[in-house]
């Protein structure tokens, strides 16, 4: 047992902690507060608390918890909100009291169905059995290796009840790990697999892999939590996991009532059940924040190692980074660059590294992805933590503020962002190549053609300049702009990307093609392209209609 | 509370800026409450901040000035604050400790509560859905506020901010629901406070209103406790007794300073212009006590106002608090006249799920985003003409011209003194839209059109 030194928030520095682990966990004071060695000095060590530790002096009591911290991964997590520690939320009173007791095991039971017979020798990771009721998908037991000693029947089981002895292990339907380092695999997958998140500005431009990194950096007001949102309620992963790091918690209130209504479109349950909140508002203890992160890659690698697709979307990275400068002034660490340690390139890096499609230790093909916002203060692309990040991710989607006061949502905007997979997803497919490479090179020079009109007015331009503004305005409102509000527009999918992008593009075509004919170019701009315009709210059968309506009109004026 | 008498420490070792260290001490936990008192007998107040061994940080809320290290006597009270809650706070006017500055006697309350709260358990939050009507038009009709929600006033300087804030505490209920208000002032000069004092006076009189008060001149540390007290009786008179509260916090802008204050003297590594980085999560810990509970009646909505130094929107207490907040009002020196809202660069969040048929009028959002959608054309038409000459626009661009200004003179232009109601409100929103052909206004239904429309079709 050790002895508390000193207290200053969320740091507590204890003495007698002879024979204590880095990382491991450790109880404080009389109400047993959760938290994590992060220094050791012989038997000194210093601790971050993971709950408000008002009230705790010097002289209490400390008790090691003999493990690291640790994420309790069972088939009770699907549809569940919990907290950074993994605790669940839902069944905790309406105030967050550090001092409560600790939440104590429901005696909920889950259907499992043993897939191997006793006797047999299996291989690390290999299904042994498997779970039907634990949310959208089915659950499987891993195993470590070795002989199917004993088994159980099919049955209804406790999530801490042996369902199985492998190799001299007992096997439960839950398992304990510990968050901070990855679940080992067998090997990484090279291949590239897109992940359609039903959102056409990236899935056709700015694409991101399963397995892939996407940041999303952008000030207040750009819609950055809404963009996460929709992806987290469209994308065609197995499984999300969803981390409000320092968010709002209306907001939070708001995501988990929203999945709990919708319908997923390709099992027919709830979105819900497809989903893990992990809830760490911005005014619950900081350095659980901190911890949420990791909880929930952890979380992530858990289904992955089932043979699941992974989404993990963390709002917002930036608080995150926040607590680890928070602490880091608190133990008087060297600060690098704007007081954030030194060691935040690495930490990002190593975060942004436990993404990736893999071959499981049993076989299987699993992936995480990783989608984290940067909220970078007076939205300045230059801070540390957004440009860090950038360094370490396949995919930027940057939000520009000009466009999100201009209500183009979502307001990624087309200049700044990236996808470095985007020319290797399309590799296979010339047609899907030449598509993407015609609307970035359309949207690039009505950019330069906008900033040009500014200057001189548009009246001014050349015909073929003016068919270049007009294509800017048809990409910009028939296609980047999604609301996502409208029941029919908030989700695109892949192939209906690719016909309003199809229809808009021909369109332009024609309008270059008479330009050059010699019709004028005024009698062109004043033709009404409402229905391209809105043809993402039509139904899908409709746009080719709704195509030919305006051609036909402009072939009138030939 | 230990049932015996309390240890008096008397080993004050050093006294700089804000804080007090003593050693000496056993037993004294973090962010407890300490009483100090003085050789004259002078009682001062203080938080511990950090225990190291027998090494207790103090921040002594009233200020160290004055204080002798000899002879001062220092008790922990073997807790956070805590302070009595109840109706008991209902038309009084304290200090920003707390302490009753209007002559009357205590505060008492049956329960008590601790000042630093508990988060709230987002899963058992009721996302707001239900509008708090301010009695001011270009709130009400734009940026409507919702219960539970908590909205920014950001405002340049020499801008009456605070008159506004006052004139929504004084005017703002919840149709007829139990309604309170908790007026939080931090660092206010007497002029400031002594107007506010006079606009929220018949709140006062019928017991709606509480009034923190911490002035310019009062100590500056007292401030940070002054928007926590705020907050901790709110949530009592919201969660217990089932009223609709509404805190104002003015000025934001003053608490944070008092934290770089305290942060500075504390040695702590700064980060954007010296703010501590732990800015962000300290006003978290503030802002995101409003809210609703499921299955209670109350809500606590919170609106605080801010100056922002310099009129820089960039500035970390305006950023940071407008990544926290739901939505936020800007005061302009270009939009004139009084409130001075500038209606495009304004925003509630929350109001898709606060308005509309049952709670304010069907068309409300419909109404609203035609209205923006119109001023927004009208800026860009104002720019052109500052160019080419207003003479040189198309009619159609003069007539947003028309439009715009009809928005400043019937919808935005208010008296400080002026409640309209929401009927009032929605009449001249219709009046300012009329100005425009019946055709133009593609956003709202016929059925809406057919009701309100007043222009010539």
């Amino acid at each position: 047992m050790g002895i508390v030194t000193r207290v200053n928030g969320p740091l507590v520095e204890v003495e007698d902690l002879a024979g204590a682990a880095m990382f491991e966990l450790i109880l404080l004071g009389p109400n047993k507060l959760p938290g994590e060695i992060v220094t050791l000095r012989g038997g000194r060590a210093t601790v971050q608390a993971y709950e408000y530790t008002g009230g705790l002096a010097p002289g209490d009591r400390a008790d090691r918890g003999g493990i690291p911290v640790s994420a309790l991964l069972g088939p009770h997590l699907l549809g569940g909100v919990y907290d950074g520690l993994l605790r669940p939320l839902t069944r905790a009173g309406p105030w967050l009291d550090p001092a409560a007791p600790a939440l104590t095991s429901t005696g909920r039971t889950w259907r499992f169905t043993p897939l191997v017979e006793q006797g047999r020798k299996v291989a690390a990771g290999t299904a042994i059995g498997r779970v039907d009721d634990a949310g959208s998908l089915a659950y499987l037991v891993l195993s470590p290796a070795g002989e199917v000693t004993a088994i159980r029947q099919a049955g209804r089981y406790g999530h801490d009840d042996a369902v199985a002895v492998v190799g001299g292990t007992e096997v439960r339907l839950s398992r304990r790990r510990p968050v901070r380092s990855a679940l080992p695999y067998a090997s990484r997958l090279e291949e590239l697999v897109p992940l359609t998140t039903g959102q056409r500005v990236v899935d056709l431009l700015l694409p991101v892999c399963l397995g892939g990194t996407a940041a999303v950096p952008g000030g207040f007001g750009t819609g950055k939590t809404v963009l996460l949102q929709q992806i987290a309620k469209w994308c065609d992963a197995d499984v999300v996991v969803y981390i409000g790091c320092g968010e709002r918690g209306n907001e939070m209130a708001d995501v988990v009532a929203e999945l709990a209504e919708l319908t997923d479109p390709r099992t027919g349950g709830r979105l819900s059940e497809r989903t893990v909140v992990i809830a760490n508002t911005s005014n619950m203890p900081m350095m659980a924040r901190e911890a949420g992160i990791y909880t929930g890659a952890t979380v992530a690698e858990h289904f992955r190692d089932m043979g699941y697709a992974a989404v993990v979307i963390a709002d917002s990275t930036s608080r995150w980074a926040e607590a680890r400068r928070e602490f880091a002034s608190r133990s008087a660490a060297i600060p690098a660059e704007e007081g954030y340690p030194a060691d935040l390139a690495s930490a990002l890096a190593a975060f942004y590294e436990r993404a990736g499609r893999v071959t499981t230790l049993g076989g299987a093909t699993g992936s995480v992805t990783i989608i984290g916002a940067v909220s970078p203060p007076g939205g300045d692309l230059t801070e540390p933590v957004t440009a860090q990040t950038e360094r370490f991710v396949r995919t930027l989607w940057a939000l520009d503020r000009d466009l999100a006061y201009a209500r183009h949502y979502p307001a990624i905007s087309w200049r700044e962002s990236f996808s470095r997979d985007a020319g290797a997803l399309t590799a296979g497919a010339p047609e899907d190549a030449a598509r993407c490479a015609r609307v970035g090179r359309l949207l690039a020079e009505a950019d330069r053609l906008t900033a040009l009109a500014e200057l001189v007015g548009a009246g001014s331009l050349p015909a073929r300049e003016r068919v270049g503004l007009l294509a800017g305005r048809l990409l910009r409102e028939g296609f980047l702009q999604q609301s996502a509000l409208s029941p029919l527009d908030a989700y695109c999918r892949p192939e209906r990307t690719v016909l309003i992008a199809d229809a808009l593009l021909m369109v332009l075509t024609r309008c270059q093609e008479l330009v050059e004919q010699g019709v004028p170019v005024a009698s062109i701009e004043d033709r009404d392209f409402s229905p391209v315009l809105r043809a993402k709210e039509a139904p899908e059968e409709e746009i080719a209609a709704r195509r030919d309506t305006v051609l036909n009109e402009l072939e009138t004026l030939r | 509370m230990t049932a015996w008498a309390p240890v008096e420490y008397t080993g004050v070792a050093e006294l700089r800026g804000p804080l007090m260290v003593v050693q000496g001490v056993r037993d004294a936990g973090w962010d407890e409450y300490a009483t100090i008192v003085l050789e004259s007998g002078e009682r001062r107040h203080g938080l511990v901040l950090d225990v190291d061994h027998d090494l207790a940080v103090v921040q002594v809320l009233e200020g160290t000035g004055g204080v002798r290290a000899e002879a001062t006597r220092v008790t922990f009270t073997g807790s956070p604050l805590r302070i009595p809650v109840g109706t008991g706070w209902q038309g009084r006017v304290c200090n920003g400790r707390g302490r009753p500055i209007d002559g009357g006697p205590p505060i008492f309350g049956d329960e008590s509560a601790a000042v630093a709260g508990f988060p709230m358990n987002p899963t058992l939050r009721e996302p707001p859905a239900e509008p708090v009507i301010t009695g001011v038009s270009a709130i009400d009709a734009l940026t409507t506020l919702v219960r539970g929600q908590k909205m920014a006033i950001f405002a340049e300087g020499g801008l009456p901010h605070l008159g506004l804030a006052a004139q929504v505490a004084a005017q703002a209920h919840a149709g007829g629901t139990p309604f309170s208000v908790i007026f939080a002032a931090m660092g206010l000069t007497h002029a400031d406070a002594a107007t506010v004092r006079d606009i929220l006076e018949r709140r006062s009189s019928a017991a709606e209103l509480t009034l923190l008060l911490n002035l310019a001149c009062d100590p500056v540390i007292e401030r940070l406790l002054t928007p926590r007290i705020a907050l901790t009786v709110a949530e009592h008179l919201a969660f217990a007794l089932r009223r609709h509260v509404l805190v104002v916090l003015a000025d934001m802008t003053s608490y944070c300073e008092a934290l770089r204050e305290v942060s500075a003297a504390r040695g702590e590594i700064p980060a954007r212009r010296a703010y501590p980085g732990y800015l962000y999560s300290d006003l978290a810990s503030i802002y995101e006590r409003c809210g609703r509970i499921r299955g209670r009646a109350g809500s606590v909505t919170v609106l605080p106002v801010l100056s922002m130094p310099a009129g820089d929107i960039t500035h970390p207490v305006p950023d940071l608090t407008g990544y926290i907040t739901e939505g936020q009002i800007l005061l302009t020196r270009e939009a004139v006249p009084y409130p001075h809202i500038d209606p495009l660069s304004s925003l509630s969040r929350m109001m898709r799920a606060g308005v509309g048929a049952g709670r304010t009028r069907p068309e409300h959002l419909d109404l609203a985003a035609q209205i923006q959608a119109g001023l927004s054309r009208a800026r860009q038409a104002g720019e052109l003409a500052e160019l080419v000459g207003e003479s040189a626009l198309s009619p159609a661009d003069r007539r947003y011209l028309t439009m715009a200004e009809a928005f400043r003179t019937h919808l935005l232009a208010q008296r400080p003194d002026e409640a309209r109601t929401l009927e009032e409100t929605f009449e001249r929103a219709w009046h300012v839209l009329s100005t425009l052909p019946r055709r133009d206004l593609s956003m709202l239904s016929e059925e809406a059109l057919d009701a309100g429309y007043q222009g010539r079709t």
